[in-house]
C-alpha cells in the first residue's frame, strides 16, 4: 500500500542551514548533507532544499552543497527557491534534485509550469502555493507570504495542474508558525479540487497534527514540516511508529 | 565494470552516485564499443515511451542491447527503461519495444480504482512473486521502495518477480534469465535500493546467482 509520506524541508542560505538545529550525533548541525543523511537515516520519506539565497554567489555555492547531498542521499530530492525559468530547473536537476519546486515563479511567468511539464514530465514540477484566507477567500500571496496577489487559490492552483504541475504543497500562511495543527479547511478544499497529490504544510506543532492530518484527510499524501523536526519537538521515528498505531499507512525500517 | 546507458533520456546523477557509493566500478555512456565491453548494463530512462524507444533504435543501441542481453550479460532496466525491455507499450499509441522480455507496457488508469491518484508516486512495499530472485538476495518481502510511474508492465504474469499494491498488484519487478528490470528508482530507495543494485553489481554474465 502506499504510504503517507514525512518531509522535512531544508532552508539553506549561503550553504548553510538556518533555523537553529539540535540534534545528537550530528557533528556540524548547519551542514545541509550532515542533516540530509540524518533525516535520510531516521525515516524521512523525502526531503526539500529550499534556496532562499538571494546573491548569485550564494546560488551557485547552494547548487554545490546539492550535488554533495545527491552524492550521499538516495531518497527523493524536492529543490525550491529561486527557481525562475527552466534553466533553473536544469541547473537543478543537474545536481541530483527530483522535482522541482515553483512558487513566485509561475506568478511571475505563467508559462513556467507548462514549459517544464512539456521537458521534464508532470512528476517533475511542484507547485507551491503559499495561501491566506482574505476577507473568506483563499488568496495566493507571493514573496515568501508577503505580498497579496488577488489572486484565487483555489483556481490558481486548477490551473497550474491542467498546465502541468504533478504535485502541490499547499502553506497555510494562517496556520504556519502558530504549532496548532494543520489547516484542515484549506485542504480540504484543495484536496477536492485537484487529483494530483497534496502535501499539507504550515502549523504542524505535534505528532498528534499529523494524526490529524491523515485522518482527517485521505487526500493529503504527506505532511512537511520544518523546525519542529529541526528543533528535535517531533522525531520522525517516533512520529512514524504512531501513525502505524493509527492504522495510517507509512514506511517503517529496521 | 557497470555500462549505464546515455541516451538523452532522464537524470542519471543519482544512479552513478548510488554506484560510486558501492565502489561499483561504473562509466555513463552512449559509445557502442564500450556498451559492448561492459560485464553489467543498467538501462535507465525518464519520460515517454516513443521518445526513448526511438532513440535507443535510431542509434543503434537497441540492437547491440539485444544482442548484449542474448549473449548473457546482466542487463537491469529502471522505470522506463525496465518498460523498454517488453514488446510494445501503449502509451500515447502503440510503440515497439526491445521484446527481450514478454509482456506490454498500459496505462495504470485502466486497472486502479478511480479513487487512486496517478501517478502512482511514493513509497510502497515489494510482494515478492514465485522465488525470492538473485536480485533481491539482501532485501526483505514488504521492504518500501519508491515508485513514479502512470503506466506498468501487463501480460508478463510468468516473468514477474515483485509486485507492489495499488488497488491492485502492479508489477514491480522483472526477470527473465540475465534480463531484470525495476519499475521503482532503486539509486532513490534508500539502503534497500542500494541493496537491490549491489546485487545487480554483483552477477555475472552466464551467473546472476
Amino acid at each position: 500500500m502506499l504510504t503517507k509520506r514525512i518531509i522535512p524541508c531544508l532552508d539553506v542560505r549561503n550553504g548553510k542551514v538556518v533555523k537553529g538545529i539540535n540534534f545528537e550525533n550530528v557533528k556540524d548541525v548547519n551542514s545541509p548533507v550532515a542533516l540530509a543523511e540524518y533525516y535520510s537515516a531516521n525515516g524521512a520519506d523525502e526531503l526539500v532544499f529550499y534556496d532562499i539565497t538571494a546573491s548569485s554567489d550564494g546560488r551557485k555555492i547552494f547548487t554545490d552543497i546539492l550535488c554533495e547531498t545527491a552524492k550521499k542521499v538516495f531518497i527523493p530530492l524536492t529543490v525550491g527557491g529561486g527557481i525562475n525559468t527552466v534553466d533553473d530547473f536544469d541547473r537543478v536537476l543537474k545536481c541530483g534534485a527530483d522535482k522541482v519546486s515553483v512558487n513566485s515563479g509561475a506568478i511571475n511567468n505563467p508559462d513556467l509550469v507548462n514549459q517544464a511539464a512539456k521537458i521534464y514530465g508532470d512528476q517533475c514540477v511542484v507547485l507551491s502555493a503559499d495561501i491566506k484566507r482574505v476577507k473568506g477567500d483563499f488568496h495566493i500571496f507571493s514573496k515568501g507570504g508577503r505580498i497579496d496577489t488577488g489572486i484565487d487559490a483555489i483556481e490558481w492552483i486548477k490551473k497550474c495542474v491542467h498546465n502541468g504541475a504533478g504535485e502541490v504543497v499547499v502553506n497555510s500562511i494562517d496556520t504556519d508558525g502558530v504549532k496548532k495543527g494543520f489547516d484542515i479547511e484549506m485542504l480540504r478544499v484543495v484536496c477536492n479540487a485537484v487529483s494530483v497529490p497534496v502535501i499539507a504544510s504550515g502549523g504542524a506543532g505535534c505528532i498528534n497534527d499529523f494524526i490529524t492530518l491523515f485522518n482527517s484527510l485521505d487526500g493529503v499524501d504527506a505532511g512537511l514540516a520544518a523546525s519542529i523536526f529541526h528543533f528535535g519537538e517531533v522525531k520522525i521515528t517516533d512520529l512514524k511508529n504512531e501513525m502505524k498505531k493509527n492504522n495510517i499507512p507509512v514506511r517503517l525500517f529496521s | 565494470m557497470v555500462a549505464v546507458i546515455d541516451y538523452g533520456v532522464g537524470n542519471l546523477f543519482s544512479l552513478i552516485s548510488s554506484l560510486n557509493n558501492l565502489k561499483c566500478e561504473a562509466c555513463v555512456t552512449s559509445d557502442i564499443s564500450l556498451i559492448k565491453k561492459a560485464d553489467r548494463i543498467i538501462l535507465p530512462g525518464v519520460g515517454a515511451f516513443e521518445d526513448a524507444a526511438n532513440k535507443l533504435f535510431k542509434s543503434g543501441i537497441a540492437e547491440s542491447l539485444i544482442s548484449i542481453a542474448n549473449d548473457g550479460i546482466p542487463v537491469l532496466g529502471i522505470c522506463l527503461g525496465m518498460q523498454l525491455l517488453f514488446e510494445k507499450s501503449y502509451e500515447y499509441g502503440i510503440h515497439d519495444g526491445l521484446s527481450l522480455i514478454p509482456g506490454d507496457v498500459r496505462p495504470i488508469s485502466e486497472v486502479i480504482p478511480d479513487n487512486l491518484k496517478i501517478p502512482h508516486m511514493g513509497w510502497n512495499s515489494l510482494k515478492f512473486v514465485n522465488d525470492k530472485h538473485p536480485l533481491f538476495k539482501y532485501i526483505n518481502e514488504g521492504d518500501f521502495v519508491y515508485f513514479v510511474h502512470s503506466y506498468s508492465a501487463r501480460n508478463c504474469n510468468k516473468n514477474t518477480i515483485a509486485s507492489t499494491e495499488y488497488g491492485v498488484d502492479l508489477t514491480a519487478s522483472v526477470a527473465k534469465d540475465n534480463v531484470m528490470g525495476c519499475q521503482f528508482h532503486p539509486e532513490k530507495s534508500g539502503k534497500i535500493g542500494l541493496k537491490i543494485l549491489q546485487s545487480f553489481c554483483e552477477m555475472k554474465r552466464g551467473n546472476i546467482c
